[in-house]
């Protein structure tokens, strides 16, 4: 036991004592969930850019258009440099015509075509006469819980996760292969599985502060909600961290060189940041694949921090989430303790 | 009767198609320094590393303390301290912080704040490694060791890359481990170090044994009496006829010649007879003991230090 109270120990110590390793670790995430709840913010329908050629355009037409707060009416003085503009998507639409001949034309793929689209059909129909038969009553809402950056954190929180838990784990135990002292210990009687568990447990003392400070972050400054237990959520960042610190262990068990295994850590994390809903969801795939996705540790961290901070979901409903989690924090850790290279 | 600390029958060990150990045996009996002697490539840290268990042999028996590896591994990894050839130390542990690291490895030791006394770092205790200096990280390397008081501790070139006073430092640490009836296994390629600390010693070359016994025994089986140097103004001596000297053993020509000879007394007048009737200059003429060197170049034709 004490065996790996001290293996522990100054892993932790080796930790805290890389100030680079703090950065990536605190200031890193937090950077970055401003920058892209900056990016990202939902500033409600954008003003289109509507084009229109000098003279192709009826003058009863340009003035209902310029009326319209949404639209933003440009004149060009030729078709070429006008088509030029449509086709750079610089302008979502060009018009032109007389009443009662509208032409538009539009990328009918590009979003913001096609809802300039829809509201230069009904300004100018409504100005040249057509009555509406439907009386429609709209509600607003702007709830917290649906704008990006909510939906952004918890992919943060769990990436973060991934990245601390497999360098932080992978990178030191490759420096200490090429620096000889595995083979040192493997002079000792140092049981294995203490020290790979110990590789493991001195990330718990960071996790805590790594977990805490990101969430608060998000929580008290961004208004992200928080609406499921304390507990489940605890439960679920310990065993994300310990399938991926195990991953790490899995991904450093046998490179010679740091370079070796960042190599290998890339490839490793690489279709996690893309299929694990980090940034996006992985509902963007086609269905086929989701059942794949879900198995990736990540995806199931992610899914289930999202869903509790979010929704509010119990852990009841976290089962297969869990188990993903379990069973990768198992298989991880024995395959590393058997394929793991000493010298 | 104990067992020996250490016994090899036959041990071989091969890369591929170079053979790093070729057959060799040897004894080492409790509470002697055994040291094994070699140039680089002799095959020295293959053979401490099969006995300290970290490689497999190809062929023959390896004993420690009566016991086998395979059977015994754990029982034996706890009564040997051993220092390898290239371990460095997490740059940013202190020298407590590694030493407590190592002795809760163990069932039994000593305390740290002991150790740091032998090797003579309390006051470095909260250095970090990293500013230590070579003989400081070689002692901590030696503290861990010994951290716990092992039966056998073995040595792999403990004082490769360091001057003169910190190497007698890392001696006096060794020297104070045999007094305490402790048995050594060291490997250098320094013959000072060699004969200093051995009580017996194993010369390797290409993985072979090449001569044994105590530091005196293996000068002596050279029967000479004293090694003559020198060198003459216009280099070369070809027309004194050194081997009909009476007297002298072998001739070992190059800039400097080398006699090693039996009868100083008769080899050293009829050497500057014919220098003189040659009517030859003296640049230089040394007149030595025959050391382990000198047995190591007549059995190789090669000094220990060139590889
Ligand atoms: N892992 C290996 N693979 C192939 N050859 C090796 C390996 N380890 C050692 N050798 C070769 O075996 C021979 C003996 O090496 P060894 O390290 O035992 O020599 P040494 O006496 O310790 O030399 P040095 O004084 O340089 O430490 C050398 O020729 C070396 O190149
Ligand atoms: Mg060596």
């Amino acid at each position: 036991m004490s065996q790996i109270k001290e293996l522990t120990r100054s892993r932790f110590l080796l930790f805290i004592r890389e100030p680079e390793a703090m950065f990536w670790v605190f200031l890193f995430p937090v950077v970055l969930a401003l920058v892209l709840s900056f990016a990202f913010q939902n500033r409600g329908v954008n003003e289109a850019n509507v084009g229109y050629v000098e003279g192709q355009l009826s003058t009863e037409w340009v003035q209902a258009l310029e009326a319209d707060s949404l639209i933003h009416l440009i004149a060009f003085e030729d078709t070429v440099l006008a088509a030029r503009k449509l086709r750079s998507g610089a302008v979502a639409v060009m018009v032109s015509g007389e009443n009662p001949n509208l032409h538009l034309n539009y990328d009918p793929t590009r979003p913001e075509s096609e809802i300039a689209q829809m509201r230069i059909t009904n300004r100018l129909q409504a100005q040249e006469g057509r009555q509406d038969v439907v009386l429609t009553e709209t509600t607003e809402t702007t709830e917290h819980g649906s704008r990006y950056i909510d939906f952004l954190l918890p992919g943060l929180l769990g990436m973060n996760l991934m990245g601390t838990s497999i360098w932080g784990t992978g990178f030191p135990i490759v420096e200490m292969r090429q620096k000889k002292l595995l083979k040192r210990f493997l002079v000792t009687p140092m049981k294995k599985t203490s020290f790979l568990l110990a590789q493991i447990l001195s990330r718990f003392g960071f996790l805590v502060a790594e977990v805490i400070v990101i969430t608060a972050f998000g929580v008290f400054l961004l208004g992200v909600p928080f609406r499921g237990s304390i507990i489940t959520f605890s439960i679920l960042s310990f065993l994300g961290a310990i399938s991926l610190a195990g991953i790490g262990l899995l991904v450093a068990s046998r490179a010679k060189t740091i370079e070796g295994v960042s190599g290998i850590m890339n490839f490793v994390m690489m279709p996690m940041w893309l299929f694990s809903g980090v940034f996006f969801s992985y509902e963007n795939f086609p269905e086929a694949f989701h059942p794949v996705f879900r198995l990736l540790p990540l995806t199931a961290l992610n899914d289930g921090l999202r869903r509790l901070m979010l929704e509010g979901d119990g852990i009841q409903t976290m089962g297969l989430e869990i188990s993903v989690l379990t069973v990768w924090a198992i298989l991880s850790f024995v395959a590393a303790l058997k394929i793991f290279r000493w010298k | 009767m104990n067992p020996p600390a250490i016994s090899v029958h036959s041990l071989v060990k091969r890369y591929e198609d170079l053979t790093a150990v070729d057959g060799i045996q040897f004894s080492v009996p409790q509470g002697i320094c055994l040291g094994l002697l070699g140039p680089n490539g002799a095959g020295k840290t293959t053979t401490i590393e099969i006995l300290e268990g970290l490689l497999d042999r190809d062929a023959g028996t390896v004993e420690i303390l009566g016991k086998n590896w395979s059977s015994h591994g754990d029982w034996l990894r706890e009564r040997i301290g051993v220092q390898l050839q290239d371990t460095r130390f997490p740059e940013k542990l202190t020298v407590t912080e590694i030493l407590r690291l190592f002795r809760s490895l163990y069932k039994k030791g000593r305390d740290p704040e002991e150790v740091l006394g032998v090797v003579g770092l309390e006051e470095k205790r909260d250095t970090r490694t990293i500013k230590l200096s070579g003989g400081q990280q070689q002692r901590l390397a030696l503290g861990c060791a010994l951290i716990n008081q092992p039966d056998i501790l073995f040595l792999d070139e403990p004082t490769t890359g360091l001057d003169p006073q910190a190497r007698r430092r890392v001696w006096d640490v060794v020297e104070q481990f045999k007094a305490g009836g402790g048995t050594v296994l060291l490997t250098t390629h320094y013959m000072d170090e060699a004969e200093r600390l051995s009580d017996q010693l194993v010369i390797m070359d290409h993985g072979k044994i090449i001569a044994e016994g105590t530091p005196e025994e293996i000068i002596g089986s050279l029967n000479a009496e004293n090694i003559i140097a020198f060198a003459l103004e216009d280099g070369g001596a070809p027309s004194l006829e050194l081997e009909t000297i009476p007297g002298v053993l072998t001739v070992r020509s190059g800039d400097v010649i080398e006699l090693v000879v039996s009868k100083t007394n008769q080899a050293l007048p009829t050497l500057l007879d014919r220098i003189r009737k040659q009517e030859l200059e003296v640049a230089d003429l040394r007149l030595h003991r025959p050391t382990l060197e000198d047995v190591f170049v007549s059995l190789t034709g090669r000094n220990l230090r060139e590889s």
